[in-house]
């Protein structure tokens, strides 16, 4: 035997054990993703061109800020407007934390596509480890170093104020605001980095496309300043943290999902081929082999689109009435008087003959009603594509909230709830379930980011989704809209002036 | 062992691997031959699970390659086209690096990158960072890197490729003793010489097709034709040849040699030397014409050209 070969039989590897349980499993992959972290890690404390503005953004940044600090306080004082120190001194360790985390941004868009360029990739994929393990092992290289510069950064700024001639006292709950929206602003940029290395095949690609990382986290930063100075309402800070954790759970989610050796090594992000792009939409949305036929398309390609929309229709369907719950609820936390209204049937009575009338007169409110709906439904559709459909959802939900809330005041006023419910019902039978399809296609089209289908990659699954939504939206959820503004101008009016009048 | 069976790859509609079945058995060495853009790494990345085939399967150390990618990855040592190294890393740390990620134990993962090393001629190179080697020296290193947890089937694109002379040799003397040590090895290579001299069969792969597969000795007598023979004698040949031809094939004749194909050297070469010194010609030489894998390879892929282009044109035809 050579003596570069062990027996097969007596191998060189000792094969970790099959994990028991859970823990176990978490345990291995967390320790093989620290190889790779490890080996990042010491790459880029070797890299100058990474150290030297981590070095500069976490000793020479705070002290130039404290300066500054210092001047401002000086100028506050002076001016008699020390009172607003208080809000105004947070601003500053929220900004200090933040830059050092912006190079974790550099660092994460290199870090796929940087080992693409230098081939060294193939290498690394080569090996026994699972995309998650890598997916995180890259991530977690990419996260702490700027992570640990940012936290001692805003120590040293907030060191020099605390034990300076400032002697400022931070309420122990704000350091830990700031420190907590500075980890987990960078932790959605360096998954959402991540996510952009991994689908690009160059570094020039990834950095062109880090807009999309830098443009909403900049805006976040300045709406986190605005409440910031208001210390009345810092409480939002932590609504805003806990949207920013769901955003990482997502990212990481999206990243594992389509994170896979193939598309390391051969697709991207690069060229946009809007001629592929327009295909793949239209044979989505016409969804027909062969000749088309409004009959055929309805049974071969609408049909079978509304039966895959099941479960987000499902959890569509359970928010909107958690969303009317909840204004119920709130009507009995906030009861209003409707007696100061003079709310009673008959001049609810008046008020519908005179939009009974309306419509008769204006055939245009129609058109009005359909547009109005229309028009929300777009704009919820655009910010759930953002937002992994989670605005489409919260957007749509508000409605059937505030009608949750009026049922809830006209009940616990004592009035009947008959003129109410009447004048949502009947033309509420068609739109409820057309608000409910269009939530739940926008829902898929936001999140199908996160989970692509086997096989395909999350430009086409995006494009298929959004060709489905498009379909449902002008085969289904449109006629339901017509159908519902008809009742609602010309049959709702009538059905309650019939019922109160009886 | 190695076995694919009907592995296909589409890039969306491009076919870059069609149909391709062949078999490694272990201790063996495969060489696989082609132009640039035939499918050789498409298929070394679909043994090594990176890409996943489009149709058919293949097995490596006895594990599906789609069903058991992690398996199949941990029996693999891949040499890959580029050998793309941490440039900002020693030696040592590279290898201790990719030796922690297989699992070594700790004994191995301190002394099998010296035993390699060493072997290779870089046990001086451990401590220089990676920017600092050679290309010869850095194609070493990723060889090691393919070696250092020993597995039983290896994957190497163009192992010599960069190489000087001497280290091209040890090289090859390390895949043969890989073989003598019962590992499956694969090669992809340009370098036919090599391809001659390591591997115990051949498969040609054209436009992701395999044309040929098959010992060096099968493909030569299949596209090349029998063994030739060449012969030189003291006096000129005159009408000797026309007794030879219900012997053997004579293809081409000069005034005092000539040359003939025979299936069977051994039987037909004794004839021919009695038949011409009957004729009263003294034997001055006779021996076999050396043919090289280059020969048989340019005379495969021409063939296969040729078939294309016939195709083609009854293809046309038919349109």
């Amino acid at each position: 035997m050579s003596s570069m070969t062990e027996s097969i039989e007596h191998p060189l590897i000792v094969q970790p054990d099959a994990p028991q349980n859970v823990r176990e499993a978490v345990r291995q992959t967390l320790s093989n993703a620290m190889i790779i972290t490890r080996r990042e890690m010491r790459d880029s404390f070797r890299d100058w061109r990474i150290m030297a503005p981590i070095f500069l953004l976490t000793l020479i940044f705070p002290l130039l800020a404290n300066v500054m600090t210092r001047m401002f306080i000086g100028f506050f004082e002076d001016n008699g407007a020390e009172n607003l120190l208080p809000q105004l001194l947070p601003l500053m360790p929220m900004i200090v934390g933040f830059f050092p985390i912006s190079i974790s941004l550099v660092i994460a868009l290199e870090t796929f596509v940087g080992e693409k360029e230098r081939l060294s990739l193939e290498p690394l994929l080569s090996t026994p480890l699972t995309n998650t393990e890598l997916y995180l092992g890259k991530t977690f290289a990419a996260m702490l170093p700027p992570l640990m510069a940012s936290y001692v950064g805003v120590t040293i700024y907030m060191s020099g104020l605390i034990f300076g001639a400032q002697q400022w006292r931070p309420p122990l709950l704000l350091v830990i605001q700031i420190v907590l929206l500075t980890t987990v602003q960078a932790l959605v940029m360096v998954t959402g980095a991540v996510v952009v290395s991994s689908q690009t095949t160059s570094t020039r690609a990834a950095n062109l496309l880090a807009s999309f990382i830098i443009i909403p986290m900049s805006m976040l930063v300045i709406f986190e300043s605005i409440i910031m100075v208001q210390p009345y309402r810092r409480y939002l800070l932590w609504y805003v943290s806990l949207g920013l954790v769901v955003t990482v759970v997502l990212l990481i989610r999206m990243g594992a999902r389509i994170f896979n050796r193939e598309e390391l090594l051969g697709r991207s992000l690069d060229q946009l081929n809007l001629r592929w792009a327009w295909r793949t939409f239209w044979a989505q949305f016409r969804g027909l082999d062969g000749d088309f036929t409004l009959r055929r398309w309805y049974r071969e390609s609408v049909f079978p689109t509304l039966k895959q929309l099941k479960t987000p229709a499902g959890v569509t369907a359970i928010c909107l009435l958690v969303a009317f719950v909840g204004g119920w609820i709130a009507a009995g936390v906030w009861t209003v008087d409707l007696k100061q209204f003079d709310a009673n049937d008959e001049t609810l009575l008046d008020r519908l003959q005179y939009w009974f009338e309306l419509g008769q007169n204006n055939p245009q409110l129609i058109i009005l009603a359909v547009a109005q709906n229309v028009r929300v439904l777009i704009a919820a559709t655009i910010l759930g594509i953002f937002t992994f459909g989670v605005l489409a959802l919260i957007l749509e939900m508000v409605p059937f909230a505030l009608l949750g809330f009026i049922l809830g005041q006209v009940i616990l006023n004592g009035l009947s709830p008959l003129p109410f419910l009447l004048a949502v019902l009947p033309h509420g039978v068609v739109e409820i379930p057309a608000i409910a399809l269009a939530g739940a296609a926008a829902l898929r089209l936001g999140s199908i980011i996160t989970h692509p289908p086997d096989q395909m990659t999350v430009g086409e699954a995006w494009l298929r989704a959004l060709g489905d939504t498009v379909k449902i939206g002008v085969g289904v959820v449109f006629p339901m809209l017509v159908i519902a503004a008809l009742l609602e101008v010309l049959l709702t009016p009538r059905v309650v002036e019939f019922v109160l009048s009886m | 062992m190695i076995e694919a069976h009907e592995l296909t790859k589409y890039f969306d509609k491009f076919l870059a691997v069609d149909h391709i079945t062949f078999k490694v058995e272990p201790g063996s060495i495969f060489a696989i031959l082609g132009p640039n853009g035939a499918g050789k790494t498409t298929t070394v990345r679909m043994l090594t699970s990176i890409l996943r085939p489009t149709s058919g399967w293949a097995s490596l150390a006895g594990y599906d390659v789609v069903k058991h990618p992690t398996a199949v990855r941990s029996k693999v040592g891949v040499l890959t086209e580029q050998h793309g190294l941490y440039e900002r890393m020693k030696g040592a740390e590279y290898l201790n690096f990719f030796a922690r990620i297989y699992h070594l134990s700790a004994a191995a993962r301190d002394n099998r990158p010296l035993q390699l090393m060493e072997h290779f001629g870089l046990s001086d190179a451990l401590d220089k960072r990676l920017g600092e080697y050679s290309k010869g020296m850095k194609q070493k290193l990723a060889l090691v890197r393919a070696m250092l947890h020993d597995p039983p089937v290896l994957l190497l694109d163009e192992p010599t490729s960069a190489m000087d002379p001497q280290s091209a040799k040890l090289v090859r003397e390390a895949i043969k003793d890989l073989q003598l040590a019962e590992r499956t090895i694969a090669i992809t290579t340009h370098n036919l010489t090599e391809a001659q001299s390591l591997a115990d069969r051949i498969a040609v792969i054209r436009k992701g097709r395999i044309i040929a597969n098959g010992t060096f000795k099968e493909l030569s007598e299949r596209f090349v034709g029998a063994p030739l023979m060449e012969l030189h004698v003291t006096e000129q040949l005159n009408g000797a040849v026309q007794e030879l031809q219900p012997l053997v094939d004579v293809i081409d004749q000069g005034e005092d040699w000539l040359r003939y194909r025979t299936p069977n050297p051994p039987i037909d070469n004794p004839n021919v030397i009695r038949r011409l010194m009957g004729a009263g010609l003294n034997i001055v030489t006779l021996s076999e014409v050396t043919r090289s894998l280059e020969d048989v390879y340019l005379q495969i892929v021409e063939e296969d050209e040729g078939l294309e282009k016939k195709n083609n044109v009854q293809h046309d035809g038919v349109n």
